[in-house]
């Protein structure tokens, strides 16, 4: 690949750009309130665990990380679940209204969340599950599932037709066939739509917000009104922020090649 | 690309219909039933007819004010966040290592900003301006600089604006590299036989394989851009004064702050449709693009 002069320099400045902010939030959730205050330091000069300790002692706090991953962990079953049989017809098959039920799932990717906000809420209170995992759960798939849908059916696309016909002829039952032959070819494909799905609804807020009160709070809720009621907890907000970048960082690694197919939905 | 027409197929699609059919027809229905109508509380709704849409399109009243007064402050946005990321983008997607672990150890840091919660990014880009425990209002503060972005409308533009350019420029530079990456070794030794410039080489070879890549790019930043919530809600609440509500903003303060349900639900309903026709323009796209390479689906 051809490349341009002073390439190194642009994108080790890029990186430091990129990495500054974060490595900022970091260094204040080592420190304490005190030395945030009153002194500007580059690095924490009495590093401390304590925002850390309380995220994870008190309940109101750690249970925020609790809600937050079971709703996502809920989506992302539900996504990969119902996406998968819908990814092999758009790739195998024609019919009926195909590409209107195919742009119409990518209009729904793309609405925007504030429009859903208020008939969101009024839907899941009136069949009762607001303020549970299951209303965010439910709400995210408006984004989750289209983005499911479009990743795997590229994934799907690349599985040759020969396979298809032959376990058919060696008489494997459609479901069968699904789950002993398909599943397997695609793996891959699975584990990066359910990167997609999992960091696609730990991001978002408005919707998680609107949809719980108490019981189902998600942490990106619990970090926003406590900013407000503790009278600025710099160090232990930026606990909380750092520990919210974790799960992400963690899984990155492995999906590095793919990152640019999941957020232009599978189409590069 | 020989499909076979099978109707039964329908079946294999039926979840996924069913599940966002009832997370977005039924709650879309409610949205169009609010906007003609108007409310007085205790759940008493009068017919308003097109009311609301003449109101919204009215830039004389209250509602038609700040609904296009937002949508301007969207746009613009918009446009200078393309403006700067679409060219950076393009940058540092040139300037990637060409092999070695260093490919592996960028893509993992360009990634980065696209994996935190939008709200976190707020809530970093907060700490890091604030003129006294951030690095970034600190050091522009002691160069001079009177930086405030609570106070100041235009530092509050900036802050928005470069938090952004932080957030998401990694989104074009991976797609654009995905796009540099599918040029064959052979275009880049022609070249060099026919000796053409460092310029040429990139107006003729890579900015045409990047054109469909960066086409999605701009499709991807613009929709996402135009429905910004969190990031800016974060950071300035808007403010200072209105200077930076976008729609999302003014829907949520509308929807949720008022519970004004007729205003809203008209406004949604033309924002939607906003969202919608570039959206179909995205989709014409990537599927032009499909059909452009089925031998390529055909040989895998």
């Amino acid at each position: 690949m051809n490349t341009i002069p002073g390439r190194r320099i642009i994108m080790v400045v890029f990186l430091i750009f990129l990495l500054l902010p974060i490595y900022w939030l970091v260094n204040m959730s080592f420190k304490t309130n005190t030395e945030i205050v009153t002194t500007m330091t580059l690095w924490p000069h009495q590093p401390t665990l304590e925002n850390y300790k309380r995220i994870f002692t008190d309940e109101s706090w750690y249970s925020g990380y609790i809600n937050s991953l079971t709703y996502v962990l809920i989506n992302t079953v539900i996504s990969i679940a119902v996406a998968l049989p819908a990814a092999y017809a758009f790739s195998r098959y024609r019919f009926l209204g195909d590409k209107h039920l195919f742009f119409w799932l990518l209009s729904n990717r793309m609405a925007p969340a504030a429009v859903f906000a208020l008939p969101f809420f009024n839907l899941y209170s009136a069949i009762n599950l607001f303020d549970t995992p299951w209303a965010v759960a439910l709400a995210h798939c408006i984004f989750n599932v289209p983005l499911a849908v479009w990743i795997l059916e590229g994934f799907v696309s690349g599985v040759p037709r020969e396979i298809d016909e032959t376990a058919f002829l060696d008489g494997y039952s459609f479901p069968r066939f699904f789950v002993k032959i398909l599943v397997p070819l695609i793996a891959s494909g699975i584990g990066v739509a359910a990167f997609f799905c999992f960091m696609f609804s730990w991001v978002e807020l408005l919707l998680a917000r609107t949809l719980t009160s108490v019981n189902a709070k998600p942490i990106s809720a619990i970090m926003t009104r406590t900013v407000s009621a503790a009278g600025m907890d710099w160090g232990l907000l930026a606990a909380a922020g750092v520990l919210t970048i974790i799960p992400g960082a963690l899984v990155i690694w492995f999906v590095r090649n793919y990152i640019a197919r999941g957020f232009a939905l599978g189409r590069v | 690309m020989d499909k076979t027409i099978n109707q039964k197929a329908w079946f294999l699609v039926l979840p996924v219909f069913l599940v966002v059919a009832f997370s977005a027809v039924l709650p879309l229905m409610t949205v169009v039933n609010y906007s003609m109508q108007d409310t007085f509380g205790n759940n008493q709704f009068f017919w308003n007819g097109v009311g609301w849409f003449k109101e919204l399109l009215d830039p004389s009243t209250d509602l038609g004010g700040r609904f296009l007064a937002s949508l301007g402050r969207n746009l613009l946005f918009s446009a200078i966040i393309l403006a700067i990321e679409v060219p950076l983008g393009i940058v540092v997607a040139l300037s990637m290592p060409r092999q070695g672990w260093t490919v592996a150890v960028c893509l993992v840091i360009l990634a980065l900003p696209l994996l935190i919660p939008w709200n976190v990014v707020g809530t970093i880009w907060q700490i890091f301006g604030r003129p006294d425990i951030g690095l970034l209002g600190y050091t522009l503060n002691s160069l001079g600089i009177d930086y405030n972005y609570v106070s100041n409308e235009f530092d509050a533009w900036a802050t928005v604006i470069v938090m952004d350019v932080w957030h998401w420029t990694s989104l074009v530079a991976l797609l654009c590299y995905a796009g540099l990456k599918s040029i064959p070794d052979a275009y880049y030794q022609a070249a060099q036989i026919d000796g053409a410039s460092r310029w040429a080489v990139f107006k003729a070879i890579q900015l045409p394989k990047m054109n469909r890549v960066l086409l999605i790019a701009v499709l991807l930043r613009f929709m996402d851009s135009f429905m910004i919530y969190t990031e800016p809600f974060v950071v300035t609440g808007g403010g200072p004064g209105n200077s930076t509500t976008f729609v999302s903003i003014e829907l949520v303060k509308i929807a949720l702050g008022q519970f004004d349900l007729g205003k809203a639900a008209a406004l949604s309903l033309v924002y939607n449709l906003i969202i919608l026709i570039v959206c179909w323009i995205f989709y014409t796209v990537m599927t032009n693009a499909g059909a452009e390479r089925p031998e390529k689906k055909g040989a895998a």
